[in-house]
């Protein structure tokens, strides 16, 4: 039997103590010593140990970090002194994007490598921005013939990157033409990419990028990196290092020699550039990177017909293109960019990386659904890793999850969890709709639902046009 | 016989027994009762006695030769509607020693599909029988699509019905080409399954014979259900799953209604799951397995892989068992109506649509939100396709997943369904806090969805089968409420009346 790919998850517990979502408040001052709280009602045992919580730093605090929410204690209470609040350095965790409760499913995956679940149905707003005005399809009957039958553990999350010929060709004599192109397969469709920079409101420690790295290299994915930033902490790990090309700053050829592909930023003569690339090593994959913005879909188009093998198009930090007007989530402009792709009958042929605002595991399917072939991301590491998405960092302040002394092996552990976690939640879609590997699911809007569609389908033939200042306040219209 | 025996067997009779559909007060089982406003009182108190006066609602209790006061009953609390009445407590009280704010414990509770007003509606629904009075919105959450936007347009007088009976039953049998039974139930309601092993027998059981009070049908999920259910038969629905667990000969003939389960709403296209420590002695028994190791159910049925196969299904249980009616649980694909249209040529009598949003255990949190449609949008497209096939009247369309009020089931109702499946809120009736911890630990905290044998304990069966009837009393109300606004005198009448709708964030008018 094949060896089958496997990420080996180990709980990593966190270094910092967790922020929970809810705390009990306790009004000691009549608290007639009954015990009751402690004795009885706490399922999770979250009193018992009480003495050595008072022993340690945080005291009662803890509670805020431990408690399950269930109400027990509060509703069983002899005097009714305790209750219930929503923690508030919960809700001031990250920022609008980077909403408290994305923070802590990520934790908690890169704390257990495990799939998030929960019981009592889907609690969150019925349609959002961006990835939440789309559906993933199922397959009620499976139909052999159109989707094959499987196990979870056949399906195949593989993609290439790379230039991909349409056809073989022969010269006269009969002899294959063409040079071999390189290609790197990567398990998992999902790369590292350098971590937001100053620009973004973060300047993350030297030990992420690392780390990232590591995590990369045991993978068997990708983790790009800006040149300046390499250094010896990086060489365990060369084979998965995709350098940047910057303006100013070329990599070392120590790590072009190992690297299996390579970034240049897009310009007037990046067909020259890459090809410059290539004499120093032949086999590695070359990138061009650029960001999403309104000519995106033209620039693509030109470079994929000018050969070029891979493009690694990328949004801001919050899924939106580089737009001052009205900038369109990551998720449209994809489906653009695709479909451009597809009319010229080139789609095929050149691999597409997309980038910003991918949080969720589900945020990789979706927009692989849209047409990426695969995604790379940012903040979703130093999340991994504890990140408070605090900023802190960007302010010259001192991390309150000291991410500069992080250890490397733990650190890997985390970002190992979390992409295992992720994979085992891409598999469990691709299961649902029948899909046998994750190929066959770029650009395949027909196993997705959108909101503008059912809206139309489904409520259109009953209540008529949907409201214009409706239409603008939600997905389908022009906030994101 | 002595005493204790004879309490034991008529305590056994009783349990065994239909119980009344007839409205108890079943209060709050914990000590504190949960509500929309705190009253705090402060040691300036002088013991006056004014509040107990003023509140018309019996929050301020000073009993008869008890020096102070007993802590205010907050479940109770109007807030500051009482205001209105000249009758806010904090304004009367002469020594300015009372405060009334709104609890930190319900700003803490529930989402925005399940907000804490309808978890507390729910409750005092299940408490009283009857609608929450006060300022809870107990019809709608604010999840700000589907069901809590759309609104029903009730005209401005209630044209006459010409008749007092208004009838809320119906048909689960519509299939002219069929000599099987024809059932009615009361309500146009019945319980989702939820298997024994998920949840706790009491709350089974519980579930069984408030359904039985109401003449309607409870589901028990996969895995065959336990002697104690047995009485209440005529109104359990088996379910056939692809792990086939509980299901044997003498199990299919004795259900009235077999459900076929292809796939459930909260985890659609995954299958089942019921973790290890879930799979108790008598759980295993039940299921023919192994205490102590996780049972799976995957998905799909590796028998079905065309509308033929499936009638072939159909085909074997109604064979099994001549007079059962069969009923086809299916999610929300993209291509549902097909799926339906194809369970009508197989013979089914029931198809149950369950939608993305519901589901009561646990699940990976990215199904629940992202894989199939949400019920309101499969609702009208099944019902229209269903229309043009011409064999709507042929079938009986249930819809479930995300049906949390009985203004959500009569919305289903007007978009196209005959009745509703629901299964959360019954757990909500009976103290679910929607804290999702099912699977933690030892299971459900509230005693509600785990089978540890201490905390099943935390409810009593007889509490637990009250807080449905009620609760199902107080939707019964509002179903008739509603028939009644629209001049209607059956439920069946406002099938498929999407004119009766709006949607807040259309402009009204149909397409052309």
């Amino acid at each position: 039997m094949p060896k089958r790919y496997h990420i080996p998850t180990r709980a990593a517990p966190p270094r910092f103590r967790r922020i929970g979502k809810f705390g009990i408040v306790d009004r000691r001052e009549d608290c007639s010593a009954c015990h009751s709280c402690v004795k009885r009602e706490c399922v999770y045992d979250c009193y018992s140990d009480e003495d050595n919580r008072l022993r340690k730093i945080g005291g009662y605090a803890d509670y805020l970090y431990e408690c399950k929410s269930c109400l027990c204690c509060v509703q069983s209470c002899t005097k009714g002194l305790l209750s219930r609040k929503v923690n508030p350095e919960f809700q001031a965790l990250g920022d609008d994007f980077w909403t408290p409760d994305i923070i802590s499913t990520t934790w908690y995956q890169a704390e257990t490598g495990k799939i998030p679940v929960s019981g009592a149905g889907y609690g969150g707003p019925f349609v959002g921005p961006g990835f939440d005005e789309m559906w993933t399809d199922m397959s009620e009957i499976v139909r052999p013939t159109r989707d094959g039958i499987h196990g979870r553990e056949y399906i195949s999350t593989s993609v290439d990157i790379g230039r991909k010929f349409p056809r073989l060709s022969f010269d006269t004599k009969g002899e294959l033409t063409g040079t071999s192109q390189p290609l790197v397969e990567i398990p998992v469709p999902v790369i590292f990419d350098v971590t937001p920079g100053r620009t973004e409101n973060f300047e993350f420690p030297a030990s992420v990028g690392v780390a990232a790295a590591s995590a990369a290299h045991r993978l068997g994915i990708l983790s790009i990196v800006r040149p300046a930033d390499l250094s010896d902490s990086f060489e365990p790990f060369a084979d998965a290092i995709v350098p940047i090309f910057d303006e100013e700053c070329h990599p070392e050829k120590r790590w072009l020699e190992r690297a299996r592909m390579a970034e240049v930023p897009d310009g007037e003569d990046v067909v020259e550039k890459i090809a410059a690339i290539k004499k120093l090593n032949s086999s590695l994959v070359v990138a061009v990177r650029r960001r999403f913005n309104r000519r995106s879909a033209e620039r693509v188009l030109q470079l994929a017909e000018s050969g070029v093998e891979v493009i690694h198009l990328y949004a801001d930090c919050a899924g939106r293109e580089w737009e001052e007007c009205s900038p369109r989530h990551i998720s449209r402009v994809t489906r653009e960019v695709h479909l451009a792709l597809v009319e010229a009958r080139i789609r095929d042929e050149v691999t597409l990386i997309a980038s910003g605002g991918i949080a969720l595991a589900e945020h990789m399917a979706k927009e692989i659904i849209c047409g990426a072939d695969l995604v790379a991301i940012d903040m979703p590491v130093p999340v991994a890793l504890e990140c408070r998405v605090c900023g802190s960092c960007r302010r010259r302040i001192a991390c309150p999850v000291e991410l500069d002394t992080i250890d490397l092996g733990y650190a890997t552990q985390r970002i190992m969890n979390l992409i295992g976690a992720w994979r085992s939640q891409l598999i469990e879609v691709l299961g649902a709709m029948g899909m046998r590997e994750v190929r066959r699911l770029r650009g395949e809007v027909g196993r997705a639902m959108f909101f503008e569609d059912l809206e139309r389908e489904s409520f259109g033939p009953i209540f008529g046009r949907r409201k214009s200042e409706v239409l603008a306040r939600t997905p389908g219209g022009n906030m994101m | 016989m002595k005493t204790a025996e004879l309490d034991v067997m008529s305590q056994k009779e009783r349990l065994d027994a239909i119980p009344e559909r007839k409205v108890r007060p079943a209060e709050e089982r914990f000590r504190n009762p949960v509500g929309k406003y705190k009253v705090w009182r402060s040691t300036a108190c002088r013991m006056c006695g004014r509040c107990v006066e003023i509140c018309p609602h019996g929050v301020h209790v000073k009993p008869e030769g008890y020096r102070r006061f007993l802590p205010p009953r907050d479940d109770l609390c109007r807030g500051f509607r009482c205001r209105e009445m000249k009758r806010f407590c904090p304004d009367h009280c002469p020594q300015g020693a009372l405060r009334v704010e709104l609890s930190p414990i319900y700003e803490s509770l529930g989402d925005c599909r399940w907000t804490a007003d309808l978890i507390l509606s729910t409750w005092r629904m299940a408490e009283t029988g009857q609608l929450p009075d006060g300022d809870l919105e107990y019809k709608a959450g604010s999840s700000g699509g589907g069901f809590d936007r759309i609104r029903f347009r009730f005209p401005e007088a209630a044209p006459p019905t010409g008749c007092d009976e208004i009838s809320t039953a119906i048909e689960l049998n519509r299939r002219k080409d069929d000599e099987r039974p024809r059932m009615r139930i009361d309500i146009p309601v019945y319980g989702g399954g939820m298997s024994f092993g998920s949840v706790s027998p009491i709350t089974m059981l519980a579930r069984a014979r408030a359904c039985a009070a109401w003449n309607t049908f409870t589901c028990t999920g996969e895995g065959g259900y336990p002697e104690r259910l047995v009485p209440f038969k005529d109104y359990v629905i088996t379910q056939v799953a692809t792990g086939l667990f509980g299901v044997r000969e003498d199990t299919i003939r004795r259900a009235r209604i077999v459900e076929f389960k292809y796939a459930q709403g909260a985890k659609p296209g995954l299958g089942g799951h019921l973790l290890g420590d879930k799979v108790t002695p008598a759980v295993a028994e039940m299921r023919e397995t192994v205490a102590g190791s996780s049972l799976f159910s995957p998905f799909p049925f590796h028998s079905v892989y065309s509308v033929e196969d499936h009638k072939k299904h159909i085909d074997w249980i109604k064979q099994v068992n001549p007079a059962a009616l069969i009923a086809v649980k299916v999610s929300t694909p993209v291509d549902v109506d097909m799926v339906a249209v194809g369970s009508y040529f197989a013979g089914a009598h029931i198809i149950h649509l369950d939608g993305s949003y519901g589901g009561t255990g646990a699940a990976p949190d990215i199904a629940k939100k992202n894989i199939a449609m949400p019920i309101e949008y499969a609702i009208p497209r099944v019902h229209a396709f269903l229309m043009s096939e011409g064999i709507r009247d042929e079938i009986t369309l249930v819809a479930s997943g995300g049906i949390r009020t009985a203004y959500d089931a009569a919305k289903a109702i007007a978009l196209g369904a005959d009745g509703v499946v629901i299964g959360t809120t019954e757990l909500v009736a009976l103290g679910c806090i929607h804290c999702g911890n099912c699977e933690s630990g030892r299971g459900c905290a509230r005693g509600i969805a785990t089978t540890d044998e201490e905390l099943v304990q935390k409810m009593n069966l007889g509490w637990a089968t009250q807080r449905l009837i009620n609760l199902f009393n107080a939707w019964h109300i509002q179903f008739v409420g509603i028939l009644r606004n629209f001049g209607m005198t059956s439920i069946a009448e406002l099938r498929g009346r999407t004119d009766l709708l709006i949607h807040l964030d259309y402009e009204g008018q149909p397409q052309t």
